[in-house]
């Protein structure tokens, strides 16, 4: 059981049998009356943000979730294939759970599962991921006014706005939680 | 700061005093924990002791220092912090509500050149009177809950549940007074451009406030906002011995039925009060606030050296 002083960001509690995440908090205390932590905690199953008071002397469960790190293996269907690097053992996971940022997931990509109960209920990806550029229109010389971007085809099959100068070939760093080119890495 | 703050009361003619931090009766009040120390424990405040001075026949008294409560660390409260209490005997609460928008402006003055203080970006003027309310009139306006202070827990619940405020899982009257206070009082007197003293506190709420005359519902106590941050907590003080040991005692009743630690009673304060504590007023504030009030500091931890942790 954890109190209100082991309330800390990130923390994965139970709250009415659904495991949720620690996203903020904040210690009060009214002049002479009983201290509390407004907290806010992420539903680890649907996303949705509650705000509570626990009061000092509160408890809180702890949520039965792990996260182990799992190399993505490969697209079946509408599910994504992970297997844990040193059990290998394999795990199927919703591509929907890993939402617009499943096109950037290349073969071995090293991700974090979250288990909640022994079940996979979130993954989450690298912050940026480096990739290949397959299929990219050419720049047009001359057209650089403001920020113009085009868009090209990465080798997992995501598109990504990215600069003009950018070409077959070029590996480019793009941030997963944003889907945005980041920059450049290296020219082939 | 500070010499600026020794200079305000001296100008008045208040006696600076230093009690001990280790005392063997730390301060009753349910919501406080003490930290022990050696043979006692850390003082919570130095009200006990400077209270036993008052007694003893000096009459206006202050003393700038540390005081100690375990768990409290957010952005306004550090288990270890600095506190200001000052008391005038023979003298009411109000001169206390002057002495206090006085030293804020006197402070920020000396400090900044001009009367203000800063909150979140926002600057607030302190000088001239500040905007005075009951707390009746505050939650009756900002949460729409009527507040007496002899209601039951139950029709205080009943009320705050009218209003729309879900007390979520407190059941004591204080408990259920605050999360309408904290959930919609709050943010109300932090949306004030203006400093406010919040008087006649519910009697659950007395502590060491004496009742009002004609209103024993209510108790001779106010806290000063600035900026929606508690800057202090002021009382008329209790001077009957009798009444001082009941509260006391219900003080650590609740304490029994909550499991919190049982502190002794301070009987040499008992003593001090039977044999005549002369009609006081005295405040506590709240000197790293002040220090982030005249600052326009956002956290506690931005106007120490090193917070907690740190050390």
């Amino acid at each position: 059981m954890y109190d209100t002083s082991d309330i800390r960001k990130g923390l994965k509690v139970l709250l009415d049998g659904n495991p949720y995440t620690v996203v903020e908090f904040q210690f009060i205390k009214p002049g002479k009356g009983a201290a509390f932590t407004r907290t806010r905690f992420k539903n680890l199953l649907s996303g949705a943000v509650i705000e509570r008071n626990i009061r000092s002397g509160e408890k809180l469960e702890p949520a039965n979730v792990e996260e182990r790190t799992m190399q993505y293996l490969y697209k079946e269907a509408d599910d994504l294939v992970f297997m844990d690097d040193k059990s290998f053992e394999q795990v199927q996971v919703r591509a929907e759970m890993i939402g617009e940022a499943a096109d950037l997931m290349k073969d071995n990509l090293p991700c974090t599962v979250l288990f909640f109960n022994e079940r996979p209920v979130d993954v989450s990806l690298p912050t940026f991921v480096l990739l290949e550029v397959t299929a990219a229109e050419p720049g047009v010389r001359g057209d650089t006014s403001g920020n113009v971007t085009k868009s090209a085809t990465v080798e997992t099959g995501g598109t990504v706005a990215v600069p003009l100068f950018i070409n077959i070939g070029d590996m480019i760093k793009i941030d997963t939680r944003t889907h945005e080119y980041v920059e450049r890495v290296n020219k082939k | 700061m500070m010499a600026a703050l020794r200079e305000f009361f001296a100008s008045r003619d208040f006696v600076e005093v230093d009690t001990p931090l280790v005392v063997p009766a730390p301060g009753l009040e349910v919501h406080l924990a003490a930290i022990p120390a050696g043979n006692g424990f850390l003082i919570t405040s130095p009200e006990y002791q400077m209270k036993r001075l008052l007694a003893g026949g000096m009459e206006r008294i202050y003393q700038v220092c540390k005081c100690f409560r375990a768990g409290e660390d957010g952005a306004h409260h550090q288990p270890e912090f600095t506190m200001l209490e000052w008391y005038r005997a023979w003298d009411d609460l109000e001169t206390v509500a002057r002495d206090t928008e006085q030293l804020v402006a006197h402070v920020a003055t000396a400090v900044n050149g001009r009367p203000q203080v800063k909150v979140g970006g926002r600057t607030i003027a302190v000088d001239g009177p500040w905007l005075r309310m009951t707390v009746a009139e505050a939650m009756y306006d900002h949460a729409g809950v009527l507040v007496r202070g002899d209601e039951t827990v139950a029709e205080l619940d009943a009320a705050v549940r009218a209003a729309g405020i879900d007390p979520g899982t407190a059941t004591h009257w204080d408990d259920v007074f605050f999360s309408a206070f904290v959930a919609r009082v709050e943010p109300a007197l932090a949306a004030i451009d203006r400093p406010v003293l919040l008087a006649d506190w519910p009697a659950p709420l007395a502590a060491l406030a004496r009742r009002k005359h004609g209103n024993p519902a209510v108790v001779e106590r106010f806290e000063a906002y600035v900026g929606g941050i508690e800057l202090a907590n002021a009382f008329g003080e209790l001077t009957d011995p009798i009444e001082q040991r009941a509260r006391f005692e219900d003080d650590l009743g609740v304490r029994r039925a909550r499991r919190l630690p049982q502190y002794p009673i301070d009987e040499k304060l008992l003593a001090a009060l039977a044999e005549g504590l002369p009609p006081s007023a005295g405040i506590a504030l709240g000197v790293d606030r002040l220090a982030m009030l005249v600052l326009g500091a956002a956290s506690i931890r931005d106007v120490l050296a090193f917070a907690s942790g740190e050390v």
